[in-house]
């Protein structure tokens, strides 16, 4: 009997992602989704630019590089081609809620029909640890040496509750993966981002709160607990917008 | 026969986008363009197509982009400022080997610089916009009927090529009125893209558009591989008009609309027994070198006339391997040259007086 095998959605390429990164969790679960609606012969994926960047070599649908901040727009232009097609964009918090940020606000207030997956981990990963639109005040990175300070560096931006001030979006709701309760109800949330959009019901965005244990300088299960200590409070978990509700 | 119709370039380069086939058009408004996107929001809707007005060039380009990847034709439109911030995906475009039409309607730069035309953006687009080792086809029209023959050369030959092809026409082309006859409807594209982005249906391995090899040996092999494709390119697509040149001493090298300025500046030399001819490019990448290395066989000396610095007129030098001086005439900032002006600098040449 099997009792647990690797989605068909993901490949068999070894992930990249350092130990304790929970990137692998959730391209688990977007995988399972996928399976779940049975709809990775019809899915089109858009990577971003970051330590995710080469998620097109883990997800088993047809998948498409974007410029850095680029793939909300690069996933209108797919989703108005082939809009019977299921069109996600996985991005990170530097590439969302940075330099993206235009296109992320734009697209969601266009309501385009497409599921949008934001790994919020606090920081630049990639590039080796800078600090993001998203870390904590007091935040230790490489280019916030001193802690994130207000008066020169201003404060963490919450994308969820950005977004719910626009009229479009069908979805938004915060999650994360660092425990197996907050994996399973991420796995509700993000299959829910793309029935949604089987629905052909509109923008739907699920934004995990994610660990990053190398650039955070910690443990992979201390860097679990930071996420509850200190990152929930900063960014409460909950759904933001679910025009079904 | 076929119907001629009064339009505004702009509007030419919309219905003939069309006519070739392309259906989804992604823009943003800037001077002097802005008629392109307004003729395709008032069309694509009726015809099944998409016109998105974007949040800014950088996204217009990206949802290009996205279409190409899906193996449709697409286009956006700007100008110069604009298409500064198109540069990145441009050459996101030529890196994952996309094809798709930019349209530039050039005006005065830099900066936010004027309104009015230009060709000040030669060397930017000649030499590939944006970062990395890569061209894009450039066509230079030189009057509304090219405007739309052009267009659907350009999105054919992008297509071909699998490359990003970029309209250049100075402001004068987008917002001159012209008797213009529309070509026939057609769709070269086909739907048979083994590469695009499509949804795999399960049938096939998954396909992966991209322009990131984290392998130098891969990379360079790519960067190879697309040289090898424009040197075809080079030694196929060139496109040029010759203009009174086969028995001329002084061979005028200008496009767009400083080629119809030197032409009338060309009747009236000859009628004051100058012999002076025109080599008009109508691709600026590929540049017609060998047609320009062949002129300098038998003419005396060349004449660029740009609404530049004299960009092309480096172009024209290292065609001709400095055989013959180049001398310029050129007004920037959205100034044209006149026949007089030009007329001036031909008498100066045949007097022996400007030689660059």
């Amino acid at each position: 009997m099997i009792v647990f095998e690797k989605p068909h959605a993901l490949t068999d390429t070894p992930l990249h992602y350092c130990p304790g990164c929970t990137h692998g969790i959730v391209h688990r679960l977007v995988a399972e989704a996928i399976d779940e609606l049975g709809i990775e012969g019809r899915t089109i994926g858009i990577a971003p630019v970051g330590c995710s960047v080469l998620a097109y070599n883990y997800f088993n649908c047809d998948m498409i590089e974007a410029a850095h901040g680029r793939a909300p727009a690069v996933a209108t232009g797919v989703k108005r081609a082939m809009p019977d097609n299921i069109v996600f964009a996985y991005q990170g918090d530097g590439d969302l809620a940075s330099i993206g940020m235009c296109e992320t606000v734009s697209t969601a207030a266009r309501g385009e029909n497409i599921t949008v997956i934001f790994i919020n981990n606090a920081i630049y990963g990639m590039t080796g640890g800078q600090m993001a639109p998203t870390s904590l005040l007091g935040q230790v990175t490489q280019t916030s040496p001193y802690g994130r300070d207000p008066k020169t560096q201003g404060y963490p931006i919450r994308v969820c509750e950005l977004l719910a001030t626009l009229d479009a979006p069908v979805y938004l709701e915060r999650v994360t993966v660092n425990s197996v309760k907050n994996v399973r109800n991420a796995k509700r949330a993000i299959k829910k981002a793309f029935q949604n959009q089987v629905d052909g019901r509109g923008f739907s965005f699920i934004e995990v709160l994610s660990a990053c244990p190398t650039n955070w300088g910690m443990t992979p299960q201390k860097a679990l607990q930071w996420i509850d200590e200190a990152m929930i409070p900063q960014y409460p978990l909950g759904v933001f917008r679910d025009k079904e509700a | 026969m076929k119907e001629t119709v009064l339009m505004k370039g702009n509007e030419a380069i919309a219905e003939a986008a069309i006519l070739a086939g392309c259906r989804h058009y992604f823009g943003y408004p800037i001077t002097p363009q802005t008629e392109v996107a307004a003729y395709m929001a008032k069309k694509m809707p009726k015809i099944g197509g998409t016109f998105l007005q974007a949040e800014s060039e950088i996204a217009a380009i990206n949802m290009v982009y996205g279409v190409a990847s899906t193996g449709h034709p697409a286009m956006t439109s700007s100008s110069s400022p604009g298409i500064s911030l198109k540069a990145e995906g441009i050459s996101y475009l030529a890196g994952a080997d996309l094809p798709a039409l930019i349209v530039n309607v050039q005006r005065g730069g830099p900066g936010l610089g004027g309104i009015q035309p230009s060709q000040s953006d030669y060397f930017f687009t000649t030499r590939g916009p944006g970062h990395g080792d890569f061209h894009v086809l450039v066509f230079a029209p030189s009057s509304v009927q090219e405007m739309a023959d052009l267009t659907g050369r350009a999105l054919h030959l992008a297509w071909k090529y699998r490359m990003p092809a970029m309209l250049l026409a100075d402001g004068t082309m987008g917002q001159m009125m012209e008797p213009v006859t529309l070509p026939d409807a057609c769709n070269a594209f086909g739907d048979d893209n083994p590469w695009a982005a499509t949804g795999t249906e399960m049938k096939r391995p998954h396909n992966i558009i991209t322009s990131l090899d984290l392998s130098p040996e891969n990379l360079e092999k790519q960067n190879f591989e697309r040289f090898e494709r424009y040197k075809k390119i080079e030694e196929t697509e060139c496109l040029w008009e010759e203009y009174l040149l086969d028995d001329a001493d002084i061979c005028i090298v200008a496009c767009g609309i400083t080629a119809r300025v030197s032409r009338n500046a060309i009747v009236e030399a000859r009628k004051q027994g100058l012999k002076v001819g025109m080599l008009r490019p109508i691709t600026l990448w590929p540049f017609p070198k060998k047609a320009l290395a062949a002129a300098a066989e038998h003419v005396g000396a060349f004449l660029c006339v740009e609404m530049n610095m004299g960009q092309m007129k480096e172009d024209v030098e290292l065609a001709i391997r400095c055989k013959k001086p180049v001398a310029l005439c050129s007004r920037v900032g959205g100034m044209i040259p006149t026949p007089d002006e030009v007329l001036e600098h031909i008498r100066k040449i045949a007097e022996g007086g400007d030689n660059a």
